[in-house]
């Protein structure tokens, strides 16, 4: 197993300690490393249960539990297409189906030079410009499928430059 | 800001800040007001960007002090925005971009003359329309929940002050407990989250316990895909939600609440959390709130994308850290709730009506609606449907008045199928039942519900197999997995649509529904696993055909399901351009022999064996020459 860093150590402690007046910490924890970090690995969970005294069985089952924490690193760059209700009868799957072919990763993976995260989204209240795709926080209002090469593209861009 | 510490100050500093308001919207401090809707909708087709090009070129030329520019909450039409408003003359621009604002500033702002361009033009009557309240889109709404949403500024308290917060908290706190109780109940308020339980009810089992701590919790955690009611309002006026909390707080002696909102909606979040610190800053939030003794403060916790969480046990597990798994009810939250302590969980709707109850009295909330349903409900009107949007009506209004008076109609001319209330937990209604007034029960009676406020169009081109499939992945895959009905039996229905979708259904596949359905529906532990069947119980009943069409005749009559459906073209439509061969990344479309009469080249053909349907051919062709099949 991985070894943690000190500098990881000291940032998680504090992270653990910001929430230790709270009567159940764990859920605000967690969002703060997720949020860091992009993840959440065991040896992180380890040193949660260290700090607050839960269990690593209860901790690694809270963590798989909600979508929002991962096991695994998330890549540079997470695309989030919209599932809902409203994107969907737009035409989302189609959206999606053209993200995960043109980098070869099934939703919820990461690309092998971890520049790209698809997922799958349960509406983000954007109803009104479906169907919208949202990358890294910025929302993409209407997109078609002739335009998700181009929005790839900008991405790889950005990161090469 | 000062602390208001008592009545007195609060109706001071109220009154200065309803007439600056007033100045403001009529125009009597002589200055321009520009107002941009900082809805999701808007804010991603740069909405932000816009505000700061107004400010950077009123600066410029030198119109600083001439005119303001700030933010609102959603204006609620979200298919015509981003929308910028000028106020006294409350001109109304729809589909501002970037490059407008200039044309806006000099001609409006300066030159006093309306951009005619910009104005909303009526589908029916090809009018321009310059005030909102003109707009077809408008006239029926009636704004309740939304009070103050896409009027003020969400992020500054004076702006809320002078529309009339903490009035409700101020005539509360002049009553007793079960007065407030009384109140709420003759209001007829009941759960806007999809339950309907009535709210007054839900406040006195817990005033009823003793206890010495008792807790609020606001349920913003709208899991629903395809609404954003919750998140518009938490968003456009969050500290009418935070007044709601604390009425009921006071009315069932709690002094702690608790915000559950979804992580997915981070604008709403930090407004919220600008309003809770503005809030105590004023000393409205904190120990001893104008004098009364009444103490109350409150906290918000981030989802972390769970459905199932928006079930008020599963929501107060998150809360408390754990797994987001239904408890078993007896007992209920009102008893033993967060921490073992008497909850009251409310949905952010509910609270954003309970201040207007006590503000304006309950008979003035319940002389609109229905018999058993009074009041308005926000709804969040999407898909097939011109104007998509954040609509509040009194209960009562008709499906048909929703989609067409208010909605516009389905656009591209096509032809209105079915509409899914009530999001996952809901059901479709069909073009018979678009007469049918809308409120808590009768919907229910018609084999749907009213749900929290999602309401789907779906036109011909959408295949309800492939929808009752969508929303079986979607509680598939938030099944929290705890009773195995819900669990085991909702993987069992999503693997049978599959097949159905997939052409290799059975007449025999359609009994197993019915008999899963009831199984589920029966036998689940919590509200969302009983209505997990229901997207397949309403589409069956209302859709039969298309499932026997897929099975029998192999055949997608919305030409949706992949396996079951093919790209051809008309050969004597096809120029023989090849744009489709072009763009075809299967490499499946090639040249025939084939010459059209009049046409110079020889048209193309899609071989079906090797098509993957991605449909790119037709939309690249120019000729109408490509059609499903």
């Amino acid at each position: 197993m991985a070894k943690l860093s000190e500098n990881a150590v000291a940032q998680i402690t504090e992270i653990c300690q910001r929430h230790k007046d709270e009567k159940t910490p764990l859920m605000m924890i967690l969002s703060d490393i997720q949020n860091e970090y992009g993840y959440i690995p065991l040896e992180v969970q380890e040193l949660v249960s260290k700090h607050t005294g839960i269990s690593v069985a209860e901790i690694y089952g809270v963590v798989t539990f909600y979508s929002f924490f991962s096991l695994e690193p998330k890549g540079k760059y997470v695309i989030g297409c919209c599932l809902g209700t409203a994107c969907y009868v737009k035409g989302a799957q189609n959206v999606i189906d053209k993200f995960s072919e043109l980098l070869s990763i099934k939703p919820g993976q990461t690309t092998a030079d971890g520049l790209f995260t698809l997922d799958a989204l349960r509406c983000i209240g954007a109803c009104g410009i479906a169907p919208a795709v949202s990358i890294n926080g910025k929302v993409y209002p209407k997109v078609a499928v002739g335009q998700v090469s181009e929005i790839i593209d900008s991405y790889r861009q950005e990161a090469n430059a | 800001m000062t602390k208001i510490s008592s009545v007195a100050e609060l109706e001071a500093k109220s009154a200065a800040c309803t007439k600056c308001l007033e100045d403001k919207l009529k125009g009597q401090d002589d200055k321009r007001h520009i107002v941009l809707c900082g809805g999701t909708g808007c804010l991603s087709s740069n909405s932000k960007e816009i505000m700061q090009k107004f400010e950077e070129l009123l600066e410029a030329k030198g119109l600083s002090d001439k005119a303001t520019v700030n933010q609102v909450g959603c204006f609620g039409f979200c298919s015509q925005g981003p929308f910028v408003k000028i106020y006294p003359e409350d001109t109304l621009y729809r589909m501002v971009s970037l490059d407008d604002v200039e044309e806006i500033i000099d001609t409006d702002i300066a030159g006093g003359q309306i951009v005619e361009r910009l104005l909303y033009v009526d589908p029916s009557s090809q009018e321009k329309i310059t005030k909102q309240d003109d707009i077809t889109f408008y006239k029926k709404q009636r704004r309740v929940a939304l009070h103050g949403c896409g009027v003020i500024d969400p992020e500054q308290i004076d702006e809320a002050l002078g529309m009339g917060a903490f009035q409700g908290l101020k005539k509360a706190l002049s009553m007793t407990q079960q007065e407030v109780i009384d109140e709420v109940l003759a209001s007829g308020l009941r759960g806007r989250g999809g339950g309907g339980f009535p709210t007054g009810r839900k406040w006195q089992f817990a005033l009823n316990v003793d206890a010495d701590q008792k807790y609020v919790v606001c349920n913003g955690d709208e899991g629903d895909p395809g609404a954003f009611m919750d998140g518009s309002i938490l968003a456009g006026n969050p500290l009418g939600v935070i007044e709601g909390m604390m009425i009921a707080g006071y009315a069932f002696g709690a002094s702690e609440g608790y915000f559950y909102v979804r992580a997915e909606y981070p604008i709403a979040v930090k407004r919220l959390n600008i309003a809770i610190e503005q809030a105590r800053e004023a000393g409205l939030l904190g120990e001893n709130i104008m004098g009364s003794g009444f103490n109350f403060d409150c906290h918000i916790r981030l989802g972390a994308g769970a459905f199932v969480c928006g079930e008020e046990t599963a929501l107060l597990n998150s809360i408390e850290g754990k797994r987001g798994m239904p408890r078993p009810r007896p007992p209920f939250p009102a008893v033993k709730g967060l921490w073992g302590k008497p909850t009251c969980v409310n949905n952010v709707e509910t609270l954003a009506c309970v201040p207007y109850i006590l503000r304006e009295g309950a008979a003035e909330f319940a002389a609109v609606g229905t018999e058993k349903s009074k009041g308005t409900k926000v709804f969040a009107l999407g898909g097939k449907v011109n104007n998509v949007g954040l609509v509040e009506v009194p209960m009562g209004t008709t499906l048909r008045e929703l989609i067409y008076d208010i909605g516009g109609g389905i656009p591209n001319g096509k032809k209105f199928k079915a509409i899914q209330t009530g999001g996952p937990s809901g059901g479709c209604l069909t073009e018979e039942y678009l007469d049918e007034p809308i409120d808590f029960d009768n919907l229910v009676q018609k084999g749907s519900m009213m749900g929290s406020g999602g309401a789907i169009v779906m036109d011909e081109d959408n295949c309800m197999v492939d929808v009752a499939k969508f929303y079986m992945e979607f509680i598939c895959d938030e099944s929290c997995g705890k009773c195995s009905p819900c669990r085991i039996g909702t993987k069992r229905i999503l693997e049978i649509l599959t097949r159905i979708c997939d052409g290799k259904g059975t007449m025999e596949d359609l009994e197993e529904l019915e008999e899963l359905s009831k199984t589920i529906k029966t036998n689940s532990l919590c509200a969302l696993g009983q209505t997990a069947s229901n997207p397949v119980n309403s589409t069956l009943a209302h859709f039969r055909d298309e499932y026997i069409a897929h099975i029998v005749d192999k055949k997608c009559p919305a030409h949706v399901c992949k396996n079951l459906m093919q790209y051809k073209i008309d050969p004597d439509k096809c120029i023989g351009c090849g744009m489709c061969a072009k763009n075809c990344p299967a490499s499946c479309i090639t040249r025939t022999d084939y010459v059209a009469e009049g046409h110079k080249l020889a048209s193309f053909a899609i071989d079906p064996t090797a098509c993957v349907k991605c449909g790119l051919c037709m939309s690249n062709c120019k000729f109408n020459a490509i059609s499903k099949d």
